[in-house]
């Protein structure tokens, strides 16, 4: 059985580093482009979902 | 030969045949495999042997042997617990899951062909006792195919019209219509589904409908057959592509977004008409004088 962190914020992808806060892990990129890039990558790794809260800041979460 | 050997025989037969009528192996593909009908044909096989038994037992004054019949009652019920339990072991690996809900509706029908094919030889060997074998044939060959029809449940083409639907993005919000599906937060994926996907809506035709399609375990069974069936590009690990089902809270009608393996509209409604209307799901506001009021 898999057992795994779900409907949780897993991590917190952002090229703005002062629009977040908190015990997630952050990866702050240096554009958009780059945080996309990280998206994928670990939406991938994490068997998790991309989320956009469309002010520059994508979460990823495990449903 | 005994007086009775012949009638036994008979009924035996008509059982297995309606049991063999009821073993389609249709698109759900279950029961799929070899060992799946040995299971199915033997556990017809001793229903068929059971009740053929019954009315000679009766008319020979054994009435212990009627109480056989409360044995394989009990023995049928847990057919049921074996489909379940299978089928539910199984769903920890598929991709787009039956739901409990369907699992349930699959073990109650195996359940019930047994039933059915004890009601076959029954008639058949009553009917050859009071009538003559000939009759007693004919009467489980009209029985087989009244079964068959007691068996065809509804299907949601009967309670809802599919009609194709706009899929379209709303900044990272994906929506079929005016109905919001999900947030997709990769652009590349969004290109992927705006290229190749597939949203429809779904409109119950009245109240009745709606409270059914409002069943998540009936939604899981629709998205579950149209993965079947047109093929889904879902893959472990990759999220964004899982087939989904969201209301419109304010109508009741229900967008649905899927990415087949090939971008083929008539298909995927047609298998959302093909799936069948779950017995634990049907509910009926309409049939009380609450509902009916509350509908208007």
């Amino acid at each position: 059985m898999e057992i795994a962190l779900k409907e949780q914020i897993l991590g917190i992808v952002t090229p703005y580093p002062e629009r977040v806060l908190g015990n997630v892990p952050i990866f702050i990129t240096k554009d958009d482009q780059e945080a996309q890039h990280l998206c994928l990558l670990l939406s991938r790794i994490l068997k998790a979902m991309a989320h956009d809260l469309e002010n520059g800041v994508y979460i990823i979460v495990k449903h | 030969m005994d007086k009775y050997s012949q009638i036994v025989i008979l009924g035996i037969g008509a059982g297995i045949i309606a049991r063999l009528y009821m073993l389609r192996n249709d698109y759900r593909s279950y029961p799929s495999y070899p060992h799946g009908y040995v299971t199915h044909i033997s556990l017809g096989v001793i229903a068929a042997s059971l009740a053929s038994l019954a009315i000679p037992a009766l008319l020979e004054k054994e009435f212990t042997a009627v109480t056989f019949l409360v044995l394989a009652a009990q023995q049928f019920r847990e057919i049921r617990n074996m489909e379940r339990e299978t089928l539910t072991k199984l769903e920890e690996y598929a991709l787009v899951a039956r739901g409990l809900d369907y699992i349930e509706g699959i073990a109650k029908v195996f359940e019930a062909r047994n039933y059915l094919v004890m009601l076959v030889s029954l008639t058949t060997t009553g009917f050859a006792i009071l009538f003559g074998l000939l009759i007693g044939a004919l009467a489980g060959l009209i029985t087989i195919f009244l079964s068959g029809f007691l068996m065809g449940g509804e299907f949601v083409r009967d309670i809802a019209i599919v009609k194709p639907g706009k899929l379209h993005f709303q900044n990272s919000l994906l929506m079929v219509d005016n109905i919001v599906i999900m947030n997709v937060g990769l652009k590349n994926a969004r290109e992927k589904i705006l290229r190749e996907g597939i949203g429809v809506v779904i409109h119950p035709k009245d109240d009745n409908a709606r409270a059914t399609l409002n069943n998540l375990g009936q939604r899981q069974a629709i998205l579950h057959d149209v993965s079947v069936l047109v093929g889904n590009k879902l893959e472990t690990g990759e999220p964004d592509w899982t087939p989904l089902m969201r209301k419109d809270i304010d109508t009741g009608k229900l967008g649905l977004f899927v990415l087949p393996n090939e971008k083929d509209i008539e298909c995927v409604i047609e298998a959302i008409y093909r799936t069948p209307v779950l017995e634990s799901a049907v509910q009926k506001p309409l049939a009380s004088k609450v509902g009916r009021k509350a509908a208007d």
